[in-house]
């Protein structure tokens, strides 16, 4: 059996939630190693969160919001994506290939692409092959 | 005077692991209040100071030293070594300074490995002759016997992930004042916060001390290192651009650093609660970027070189991710 990876996917409430409860509802089918956390949105996602994430042995973390102009509260998916470049360049220094950390919009009415994303970025960890950091930790203890 | 003379006085001891000796030096800052301290305690073991041997600390009774400032890092088996031996004579372990608090400057060598380290030690440097590629040995005999070294690890740890620690008392080095008034609350007996407690700081931020000029929407467009700009002198570091650590640091130095009109390097650690400094103020600081354009976010955050060595200047071993993975 191929590397099943283990993916962390922090979703806002309002929107990508929303959407991915579309493609639960549609009864579409996409690749179980998505772990979905709902969070009020996107702007809530604290670098600490993924980085722990990734500690606990997620392989990818995949970051969803409101498209951009849509943020329930304005302006939260613009911080979420101001941080996503600063942590995708800090994870990247301490080793990790950035792509594991990725973030994309999709509304509540996209369940379709949220399938599509899900399994899209499945694949791309998986190409990646597994993320080392909870087996250095694990070193060090 | 007849009352002092009876009270007993405390046993005190201070130990450096992988430090600089500025923690040391932070102690003797206490000038004519080291009277002060010798009237309260007697120091039986510093070796910046006094010729005190390993053994004769082996030779103490478990619990012995009231009061051990361990200030370093755990970097070496003598670190480690050191570090287990004054836990076991020690009442109140206290992890003194940066470095034993969070990993401080030498934590930065988590960037690096132990091969890397020494290949660049003991092969790589411009003024390195080494053809016969020596390197230390944990083990060396000459005709007397064996020679032992440390044992150089891998990786440097903080006091807590060696040892169980009971206060920690940040700064590098600590204000003095702070562990005067520290000693002063353990030698009075007074009540002591909870094991684990940072002492001789405060719970709030930098920011809450800093007197500078504050506006409530910082917006940076542009960053600066601190000598491409003339620093005005009373404007908030960050509304001028430059990288201040203060939102994700703890006052209680008197914020001194900026008061000399330098930004914050973070050194007194995290505020209560949060569990990693740097991506606290990874958080604060992309949220100050001032534009909504994926493109124009990416330029602006390429400005900031070295965003790993510069929120983890003093945390690396203690953040979450504690070290680079290859």
């Amino acid at each position: 059996m191929s590397f099943q990876p283990t993916i962390v996917s922090f979703l806002c409430n309002w929107c990508s939630y929303t959407g991915a409860d579309l493609a639960g509802t549609s009864r579409m089918k996409y690749a179980s190693n998505i772990r979905i956390i709902r969070v009020m949105c996107s702007g809530r996602i604290e670098p600490t969160f993924v980085l722990k994430a990734f500690r606990e042995g997620a392989d990818g973390v995949l970051i969803c919001g409101c498209h951009p102009g849509d943020c329930h509260y304005h302006e939260g998916n613009y911080k979420c994506l101001r941080r996503f470049h600063l942590l995708q360049k800090y994870i990247k220094q301490m080793g990790m290939d950035e792509d594991r950390l990725q973030l994309k919009w999709i509304s509540a009415s996209e369940g379709k692409q949220f399938a599509e994303l899900a399994n899209s970025f499945t694949e791309e960890i998986r190409n990646l092959g597994p993320c080392k950091v909870k087996e250095v930790m694990e070193t060090l203890t | 005077m007849g009352n002092e003379e009876k009270k007993p006085k405390i046993n005190l001891a201070i130990y450096w692991g992988a430090a600089c000796g500025g923690c040391c030096v932070s102690v003797l800052d206490v000038h004519e209040s080291l009277f002060d301290v010798v009237a309260a305690a007697d120091l039986v073991f510093w070796p910046i100071a006094l010729d005190i041997k390993y053994k004769d600390v082996e030779a103490m009774p478990d619990g012995h030293i009231d009061v051990t400032l361990f200030n370093g890092a755990v970097r070496n088996s003598e670190n480690e070594h050191m570090a287990k031996l004054l836990r076991k004579k020690t009442k109140i372990l206290v992890a003194y300074g940066s470095c034993s608090h969070m990993g401080g400057i030498p934590g930065l060598a988590n960037f690096s490995d132990k091969e890397s380290l020494l290949q660049r030690v003991y092969d790589d440097t411009e003024s390195t002759e080494n053809p016969k590629k020596i390197r230390p040995q944990t083990e060396y005999e000459v005709k007397e016997g064996v020679l032992d070294l440390p044992e150089f690890y891998n990786d440097v740890k903080t006091l807590d992930q060696v040892v169980n620690v009971d206060y920690y008392l940040p700064g590098c080095p600590p204000q003095t004042e702070r562990l005067v008034e520290v000693f002063m609350a353990i030698v009075t007996g007074a009540e002591l916060p909870p094991p684990g407690s940072v002492v001789g700081a405060l719970a709030k931020s930098q920011c809450d001390e800093c007197e500078r000029k504050k506006s409530d929407n910082k917006k940076i467009n542009k960053f600066y290192r601190p000598w491409e700009i003339e620093d005005d002198g009373e404007t908030c570091f960050l509304e001028q651009g430059v990288i201040c650590l203060g939102p994700a640091t703890r006052g209680g130095c008197g914020v001194r650093c900026i008061k000399g009109n330098a930004p914050c390097r973070g050194c007194y650690g995290p505020p209560p609660d949060v569990i990693d400094p740097g991506a606290k103020m990874m958080s604060a600081i992309a949220t100050m970027i001032d534009s909504d354009d994926p493109e124009e976010i990416a330029a602006i955050v390429e400005q900031i070189d070295d965003p790993a060595g510069l929120f983890y200047r003093f945390s690396l071993p203690s953040s979450i991710l504690r070290r680079t993975i290859k």
